[in-house]
């Protein structure tokens, strides 16, 4: 077993190699030929060692597994730092600071109140202390605080508000489709997707949808008699959600299936043009 | 009082947040704006208190000799060289020595990750020799190559091409292959759940079918296939997605009151 894995260890370097110096010669006139074929077979390599995770869990999946926690890690990090730290604090908490960082300096009489999240940050850092932890958890209650204020305003109106509102709909059309009475409607009637009977029929089905899946959600009532049937109807819809997100995520996954397989034939393997 | 100043807190900024949300006034709106701004410099605190707790639990996977330590190594090697990416950049034409000197740090890491995980004297004071070794060497060539440097005081580093490259070349293609691979999941996982057993498991077929065949061009009746699916996903997949919506709405806002209200107090931890 060692040996094997040792075997393939070394097929797996040695077509790297491979890859790399035949990408390199055929870059050779480019600038930066040598590094850009490097990182085009390190790509190719990543690529297919998370592939290989179909066969089952190996070494070259968490190869890949593992750099990416450590590069994408410390690519935010850095990202944090020079563009929230250095960019946006520093020149709001004291000339000093935004002089030694080479940034413009944004006087406001209120920049005082900056050091205030730095405090919090450094006590949040306490945590890494056993003496000093229990400091941490004042920034964390002011984070939990503003974050639990502002999630129940923008909640319950994106949510629940305007979500209700948004539901009751005209149920015998509105403008161009707005109900002339029955006479009207059958003289003109069209059975196209923007018609007056596919718009009623579309408000009359999101109205009932919804209500109906409202229901199939309530478990303080036995699910039995007409609230029963509104629960089996909400349940028919729902299945179509489902289906439908279903076949919606497999369509985005299968998109960038067809980006990585394209990377590989097309700038890896130069297969196709 | 540990604790109970906490929760305080919890339910001052809780209430500010609602409150200033009904009284649209122009200091409640100020003081708003501040707060979001906090909140993100928090945020990269919390980001800093991240990547420590990475680099120690990485450091005492190998330290412990764990099953799956030694990827552990990739994982600080990684760390390292994008954080050296982020912070140098080349002063001229050519890189120089700088591929060198990343490999003598990478090196240095190792050796002092070995040092920490060796028993055996002797094999620590080959490891102490070795790291001691690597960092004299990355500093040589830090200070007599002149074709780069750091830049600690300029966001330089993030225009350094290596930087740019790792991302483009490493995260990129490791993250956009972690998604497509559930493509193939999805597809097993379709094949039993697509079989028309009852009238609801038909439903979810018919949707799904209809949805994935909106884009195909090539199926007889394409324009009506992609008007019923348009249908599909405005009307019937929008009247439960309300519904669902509705529900997580409520969900939230109940959430968030309790923990306004200390109600809900798991989050603080013990002690």
């Amino acid at each position: 077993m060692r040996r094997t894995t040792y075997i393939v260890v070394a097929g797996v370097v040695l077509l790297f190699g491979l890859s790399w110096v035949l990408h390199a010669v055929s870059m050779s006139g480019e600038a930066d030929g040598i590094e850009r074929a490097f990182m085009i077979t390190m790509a190719a390599f990543l690529t297919l060692a998370i592939y290989s995770f179909l066969y089952k869990d190996n070494p070259f999946y968490k190869f890949a597994e593992h750099l990416y926690v450590g590069v994408s890690a410390a690519y935010w990090m850095c990202q944090a730092f020079w563009s929230t730290i250095v960019g946006n604090l520093f020149p709001r908490l004291s000339e000093g600071l935004s002089n030694y960082f080479q940034q413009p300096y944004q006087a406001s009489g209120w920049n005082i109140t900056y050091w205030i999240p730095v405090i919090l940050g450094i006590m949040l850092l306490m945590r890494l202390t056993e003496k000093y932890g229990w400091m941490s958890r004042w920034p964390l209650a002011m984070i939990v605080g503003t974050t639990a204020g502002l999630n129940f305003v923008r909640y319950l109106r994106s949510d629940f508000v305007v979500q209700v509102s948004s539901t009751f709909m005209p149920l015998l059309g509105e403008d161009p489709h707005r109900w002339q009475g029955f006479g009207a409607f059958i003289s003109n009637l069209d059975l196209s997707a923007t018609g007056q009977l596919a718009a009623i029929v579309s408000n009359w089905v999101i109205f009932f949808g919804v209500i109906c899946g409202i229901i199939y959600f309530y478990f303080s009532k036995e699910h039995s008699g007409a609230f029963g049937r509104a629960s089996r109807l909400g349940i028919w819809i729902l299945m179509i959600t489902f289906g439908a997100s279903f076949g919606y995520t497999v369509m985005g996954r299968i998109s960038l299936l067809v980006g990585r397989i394209t990377f590989l034939f097309r700038d890896w393997l130069e297969i196709i043009s | 009082m540990r604790r109970q100043i906490p929760f305080g807190l919890v339910f001052i900024f809780g209430i500010f947040m609602v409150f200033q949300f009904f009284v649209p006034h122009e200091k409640s709106e100020w003081v708003y704006e501040f707060l979001l701004d906090w909140i993100i410099v928090i945020g990269i605190f919390a980001l800093a208190l991240g990547i420590w707790s990475l680099f120690k639990v990485s450091v005492e996977k190998i330290k412990q000799g764990k099953e799956g330590g030694n990827y552990s190594y990739i994982t600080l090697v990684g760390l390292y060289m994008m954080v050296a990416f982020g912070f140098t950049q080349q002063t001229g034409e050519g890189w120089g020595l700088y591929f060198l000197w990343i490999m003598l740090c990478s090196a240095c890491i190792v050796s002092l990750m070995r040092l920490r995980a060796s028993t055996d004297s002797g094999k620590k004071r080959m490891w102490a020799l070795a790291s001691v070794g690597f960092l004299v060497a990355a500093v040589l060539v830090a200070i007599f190559d002149d074709a780069w440097a750091f830049f600690l005081y300029t966001p330089e580093g993030l225009e350094n091409s290596m930087f740019e490259i790792f991302f483009d070349h490493i995260m990129m293609p490791i993250l956009a292959t972690m998604f497509s691979l559930l493509a193939f999941y999805i597809a097993s996982a379709a094949y039993r759940a697509f079989r028309a057993r009852n009238v609801l498991a038909s439903l979810l077929l018919l949707a799904a079918l209809l949805v994935m065949s909106r884009f195909n061009p090539v199926i007889p009746g394409a324009e009506y296939v992609a008007n019923a699916s348009n249908w599909l996903m405005n009307v019937p997949n929008l009247a439960a997605q309300r519904a669902i919506v509705i529900g997580i709405g409520l969900g939230i806002v109940g959430t968030a009151l309790k923990i306004i209200l200390g109600i809900e107090r798991g989050y603080m931890g013990r002690g």
